[in-house]
C-alpha cells in the first residue's frame, strides 16, 4: 500500500484545482446575477463562495456534486423517479443481462474461431477490423430496429451493451486460447489428446488471464453501451437517460451527479471482477 | 511475397462477400422491410446519391475527432514525460488513470456541449478527455520500458536527462505511444459521434445518425455507418502505418520480414 499516500494527494490535488476551475468558470455568471439583483456592494470572499453555490453552475462544486449524489442516493426513496438508485438500478440491469450475453457470445465465438481453421482466416480479420469501426454509432438505429419488433423496455438497451462488450471479449479470448506455447501444445499431442481434450485441459484453463482481462474490458464497454443507449430512448429511464435530462433543461449539478453514479457503476463492476480474478489467478497459479 | 498475400486476404474476402450476398438474399426473399434492413444495394445506392450529404457530415465530424485527438495526445505525451520524472506522480497519477479507462467518459458528453456550445468543439473537447488518459498512462509505461542496461550506456556516455530522454527512452516508448495512438483513433470517433447525438448544428455523422433513426431513414443511417466505419478504418490504417515507418527496429515487425 505504498502508493496509497501518492494516490490521496494526487486526489486531492484533483479536487482543488477543481474548486480553483469551478469558482473561476462560475465567478462571471455569479456576477451577473448580482448585476441583476442590483448588488454591488459584494466582497470578493462573497463572489467566490457564491459561485461555489449557484444552482446552475457551469462547473459545479465538488460539494455541491457530492450533496446531490448523496441526496438522490440516500435522501430520496428508491421508488422515486428522482432517485439515482432507481435509475441506477435500470442500468446496471441492462448492462449486467447485455454484458452476460456478450460474455457468452464472445467465449462462444472465440472458441469457434480457435477450433475451425477455416472460420479464424476468413472471420479474424474482421472482427480485429471491426475494433477499429465506431460501432457506437449503431447503437440509435439497433433501439429502432427492436422497437419495430415490439421488443422494447430492457432487451434493446442490453442488446446494445451485449453488442458493445461482445467484440473486445472474442478478440481477448482469441488471444488467449492461444496463450499456451508450442511445447504445450506438442506435450499434449504426444499424449494423443484429442482437440476437445487439449482444449479443456489446456487451452481453457492457460487463458485465465486473458479472460478477466477481458471480462473487465467488457464490463467497462456494456456500461457505455447501456448508458448511450439510454441517451437514445430515454423514457424509460436510466442514468444516460438523466444524464440527456440534466442537459436538456441545464441541471449541471443532476448531470454531474449521474455521470459519477455511472462512473462508480462502472468501476464497481470492474473492480469486483478484477477481485475474483485476482483470487482465481493466485490459485490457478499464474501469480506467485 | 505477393502470391502469399493473396491467399491470405483470400478468405475475409470471400467471407465478406458471403455475407453480404445473404444478407441482400435473405432481405429479399424473406421480404424484410427496408425500416428494418434494408439489403446491400440499397445502402450502396443510397451512399452513392447522398455523396453531398455524407460528405459535409463527414468534415463537420473529423473537425472535432483530428483537433481532439491531436490535442488529447499531445498533452497525454507531455503531462506524462512530466509524470515521468517524479515517482511519487507516476504512483499517484497511474492508478487513476486506469481506474479512468474504466470509467464511461462519453458522459461528460452533454456537459462539453454545454461548455463549448454546438459546434465541433464540444467534440473536440469530449474526444480530447478520452484520448487523454490511455495516453497518458501507455507513454507512462513505455518511458520505463529502456533497460537499466542501456540507460547505464547513456550514463557512460555523460549523457544528461533530456539527451537520453531524446536519444534512447523516448525512441524506446514509441511501441506504447504507437499503442496508444491507435487506441485513440477508435475512441475519437466515438467521442465525437456520441457528442453529437447530445446537440449539434445540423449536419454531422451523429446527428444524421440520431435524425434518420427518428424518420426512420434507415438507409441513410447505414450509409453514415459505413462512412463512418470507413473513416474509423482509414485512421487507424494510417496510424499504423506510419507505426510500421517508424518503429520498423521492433521486434515485431523485424520478425515479419522473415
Amino acid at each position: 500500500m505504498k502508493s496509497a499516500f501518492p494516490i490521496v494527494t494526487v486526489v486531492l490535488a484533483i479536487v482543488a484545482a477543481w474548486y480553483v476551475a469551478a469558482a473561476l468558470m462560475n465567478a462571471p455568471l455569479q456576477r451577473d446575477l448580482y448585476a441583476n439583483a442590483g448588488r454591488t456592494d459584494y466582497s470578493t470572499q462573497d463572489l467566490i463562495v457564491d459561485s461555489l453555490n449557484m444552482e446552475r453552475p457551469k462547473l459545479p462544486g465538488p460539494h455541491q456534486v457530492v450533496g446531490e449524489l448523496y441526496k438522490l442516493v440516500f435522501a430520496t426513496p428508491p421508488t422515486s423517479k428522482r432517485s439515482l438508485v432507481y435509475h441506477g438500478r435500470i442500468t446496471l440491469e441492462e448492462t449486467l443481462v447485455g454484458f452476460l450475453f456478450g460474455a457468452a457470445l464472445g467465449i462462444g465465438l472465440a472458441v469457434l474461431i480457435v477450433s475451425v481453421g477455416w472460420l479464424e482466416r476468413s472471420m479474424m480479420p474482421w472482427i480485429v477490423a471491426s475494433q477499429t469501426v465506431p460501432i457506437i454509432a449503431l447503437a440509435p438505429m439497433i433501439v429502432v430496429i427492436l422497437y419495430q419488433f415490439n421488443i422494447t423496455g430492457l432487451a434493446p438497451k442490453a442488446a446494445i451493451a451485449a453488442y458493445l462488450s461482445f467484440f473486445p471479449i472474442t478478440v481477448g479470448m482469441v488471444k488467449g486460447f492461444r496463450s499456451p506455447d508450442p511445447l504445450q501444445l506438442d506435450l499434449m499431442r504426444t499424449y494423443s489428446a484429442t482437440p476437445a481434450q487439449t482444449f479443456l485441459k489446456l487451452r481453457a484453463p492457460s487463458s485465465a488471464p486473458f479472460f478477466f482481462a477481458s471480462m473487465k474490458i467488457g464490463a467497462a464497454a456494456a456500461v457505455v453501451g447501456a448508458v448511450v443507449a439510454e441517451v437514445t430512448k430515454s423514457e424509460d429511464g436510466g442514468l444516460g437517460a438523466r444524464l440527456l435530462a440534466g442537459s436538456y433543461y441545464g441541471q449541471t449539478v443532476q448531470i454531474w451527479a449521474a455521470l459519477f453514479a455511472a462512473a462508480a457503476l462502472s468501476a464497481a463492476l470492474v473492480g469486483i471482477i478484477g477481485l475474483i480474478g485476482r483470487i482465481a489467478e493466485r490459485r490457478m497459479g499464474f501469480v506467485q | 511475397m505477393n502470391a502469399r498475400r493473396l491467399a491470405d486476404l483470400l478468405p475475409p474476402l470471400a467471407f465478406g462477400l458471403a455475407v453480404l450476398i445473404l444478407w441482400e438474399a435473405g432481405v429479399r426473399l424473406l421480404h424484410v422491410p427496408t425500416i428494418i434492413l434494408p439489403p446491400p444495394s440499397a445502402i450502396a445506392v443510397r451512399f452513392a446519391t447522398s455523396i453531398p450529404t455524407l460528405a459535409a457530415d463527414f468534415w463537420q465530424t473529423i473537425k472535432g475527432v483530428l483537433a481532439g485527438y491531436a490535442l488529447g495526445c499531445a498533452s497525454g505525451l507531455v503531462v506524462a514525460i512530466l509524470v515521468d520524472r517524479s515517482l511519487f506522480l507516476r504512483r499517484g497519477l497511474l492508478p487513476l488513470g486506469n481506474l479512468v479507462s474504466a470509467l464511461p467518459i462519453v458522459g461528460i458528453a452533454p456537459i462539453m456541449v454545454m461548455w463549448f456550445g454546438f459546434d465541433w468543439q464540444s467534440k473536440a473537447a469530449v474526444v480530447v478527455v478520452m484520448t487523454f488518459f490511455p495516453m497518458l498512462v501507455n507513454t507512462v509505461a513505455g518511458l520505463e520500458s529502456a533497460s537499466a542496461m542501456e540507460r547505464d550506456l547513456m550514463k557512460t556516455y555523460a549523457a544528461d536527462y533530456w539527451q537520453t530522454l531524446f536519444a534512447l527512452r523516448l525512441p524506446a516508448s514509441l511501441p506504447f505511444v504507437f499503442n496508444a495512438l491507435k487506441i485513440n483513433t477508435t475512441l475519437a470517433m466515438i467521442g465525437a459521434i456520441v457528442a453529437e447525438f447530445f446537440g449539434t448544428p445540423t449536419v454531422g455523422m451523429g446527428f444524421r445518425i440520431s435524425t434518420e433513426v427518428g424518420r426512420l431513414g434507415i438507409d441513410m443511417v447505414w450509409a453514415t455507418v459505413l462512412v463512418a466505419a470507413l473513416t474509423g478504418s482509414l485512421f487507424y490504417a494510417l496510424v499504423a502505418g506510419v507505426e510500421r515507418r517508424v518503429t520498423f527496429w521492433h521486434a515485431s515487425y523485424r520478425a515479419r520480414e522473415v
